[in-house]
């Protein structure tokens, strides 16, 4: 302790002091100060870069869950579009099927109406033939039989005979 | 080509971590002329660990038997009992035991043990009494320009000339480069690793500059030690007292209220504890921490130095029993792997110091959010725990 005491020196205690205080404040001004503070401007540049990216990445993300969510929508749309669609065709298959039912059925009841119509004209005018073939040939049988004067006399002498019976 | 490059980066490597050993050796030739025994080496290592009045670099014996030195004056700043006197410590020629008397303005002067010594009137010798104690001389106030300080003045230039470059480089450009890309990590470190997280986020931007200066100070002092120029700055008891009185100053005048009130009337304990607290909280305050600081980093700088340059009288210790290539390559391997060692002391001991200031200052300005009811929990220890 002695001789710790021995070596210590005031002298040099009071130089290292003083240079000791100006290395302080030179090193603060010149180059603590300036050093520190470039540091800090470049870690706020850096930490902003940082947040700007995760802004930009976020936004990104947005943008995609965006895009995610349109492409989602379109394809439901396109889905629900192709859905009415078929349903449509269906619809209108069904439709064409039921009127072309209707409109053959009606065709037919027309046809058949008029195969009827046509057949009673058919038979009318087939009856009147044969009726008009049936005077002709009554005609031609009667003329026929009215040549024949005797005869004749002989049927009305017959017919009178009946009728006087009568 | 390139292996023959790499071999010789190697071998400059090499020649540069033999070179302390080496030239301390060279250097360990003496004032008195050549060392050989025990008593002499101890002897030159007290020397050694002193402060110096000159810059001697090397010392050898002519062929006429004179011993020369080789090394560079330095001017002597004496506060004498009648003022101001100053000279070159070549006047003293090399003399380190009051036998070379100088006189300067009507005063007598003579340097024993590195310290220089101020003769009574009429004493034309020194005169000693049993324990080598000068009888009829006295100290004076001694401000010269020794060799701590001439490191000093050598390490503060070297650090503003590297560390106002590294200022400017961000002027012109966002990352260093050259040296610059080796100095901003060290900056950084202190800043996020000592003064961060010991001072906190809210105050840590005052002290920093300080630590900062603390640290590569110390630090850089430290390897200058380790340097053939044998510099033992942060060995000496004034500097690191120095060192250890600015950050007592700066804990002191920034501590705040709870400070200040977990000092003198510490909250949360029974009213007769609190003054006997208080007296054992001002002495750890005022006189075990700044003394904390002092002593550890002179004792182990100066440890490390006693011990690597005992490693090197290995060389002189032990010729006569191991011959002189057994001795002198125990003490070249041995003191090898010693200044490993002291390179990792040199950081470790100016991270220490630096470390320790900061969390000192932590503990001054430390905000307590918590309510002090009557927690016997809320002391210094709570505060230490909270930075650590």
């Amino acid at each position: 302790m002695e001789t710790l005491l021995n070596d210590f020196s005031p002298g040099l205690f009071v130089v290292s002091t003083i240079l000791m205080l100006a290395l302080i404040a030179l090193m603060v001004k010149f180059a603590w100060k300036p050093i520190l503070s470039s540091l800090n401007e470049r870690e706020e540049g850096i930490q902003s870069a940082l947040d700007a990216a995760e802004k930009a990445k976020r936004e990104m993300a947005n943008l995609q869950a965006d895009n995610e969510r349109l492409l989602q929508e379109a394809r439901l749309e396109r889905e629900t579009m192709l859905k009415e669609a078929r349903e449509l065709k269906t619809k209108m298959i069904a439709d064409a099927e039921e009127e072309a039912k209707t409109q053959a059925n009606k065709m037919i009841t027309q046809a058949q109406e008029a195969i009827v119509s046509e057949k009673k004209a058919a038979m009318a005018e087939l009856k009147s033939h044969v009726a008009g073939l049936s005077l002709d040939i009554a005609e031609k049988v009667v003329r026929n039989e009215l040549s024949n004067k005797d005869k004749q006399l002989e049927l009305v002498e017959s017919m009178l005979g009946e009728a006087t019976l009568n | 080509m390139k292996i023959v490059k790499q071999s010789f980066k190697f071998l400059v490597l090499a020649v540069l971590m033999f070179l302390p050993t080496s030239i301390l050796a060279i250097n360990a030739g003496g004032d008195g002329g050549q060392i050989s025994g025990k008593q002499e080496v101890e002897e030159y290592i007290v020397h050694h660990l002193k402060d110096s009045h000159d810059f001697n670099l090397f010392s050898y014996t002519d062929d006429a038997g004179e011993r020369q030195h080789f090394g560079v004056a330095l001017p002597v700043i004496l506060w004498s009992s009648e003022g101001l006197v100053t000279f070159m410590s070549s006047e003293f020629h090399h003399d380190d035991n009051g036998q070379v008397i100088v006189e300067k303005d009507g005063l007598k002067f003579t340097k024993i043990h590195s310290k220089i010594y101020e003769l009574e009137k009429g004493a034309t010798a020194v005169e000693f009494d049993a324990d080598h104690h000068a009888t009829n001389a006295s100290k004076v106030l001694d401000f010269s320009i020794t060799k701590s300080v001439i490191g000093i003045l050598l390490i503060g230039l070297l650090m503003l000339f590297w560390f106002s470059r590294l200022a400017k480089q961000y002027k012109k450009k966002q990352i260093p480069t050259g040296f610059g890309r080796i100095l901003e990590p060290l900056v950084l470190y202190v800043r996020d690793e000592i003064a961060r997280p010991n001072i906190g986020e809210k105050h840590y931007r005052k002290f920093t500059g300080y630590l900062l200066t603390v640290f590569f100070f110390i630090w850089i002092l430290n390897l200058a030690g380790l340097t053939p120029l044998g510099f033992n700055v942060t060995g000496q008891l004034a500097v690191t007292a120095c060192l250890a009185i600015f950050t007592l100053i700066i804990y002191t005048i920034s501590g705040n209220k709870d400070y200040w009130m977990h000092i003198l009337w510490m909250p949360g304990v029974p009213i007769f504890v609190k003054p006997i607290l208080a007296v054992i909280e001002l002495v750890g305050a005022f006189i075990i921490k700044p003394f904390s600081l002092l002593v550890r980093l002179f004792a182990n700088i100066s440890a490390g130095h006693i011990v690597l340059m005992s490693l090197i009288a290995i060389m002189f210790t032990l010729k006569e029993s191991l011959g002189v290539v057994g001795a002198t390559s125990l003490s070249f391997v041995l003191s090898f792997f010693l200044l490993l060692i002291e390179l990792l002391v040199a950081f470790l001991q100016a991270y220490i110091f630096t470390m320790l200031s900061a969390l000192f200052i932590g503990m001054a300005v430390a905000e307590h959010n918590h309510e002090h009811d009557h927690e016997v929990s809320s002391d210094v220890e709570d505060v230490r725990g909270d930075f650590i």
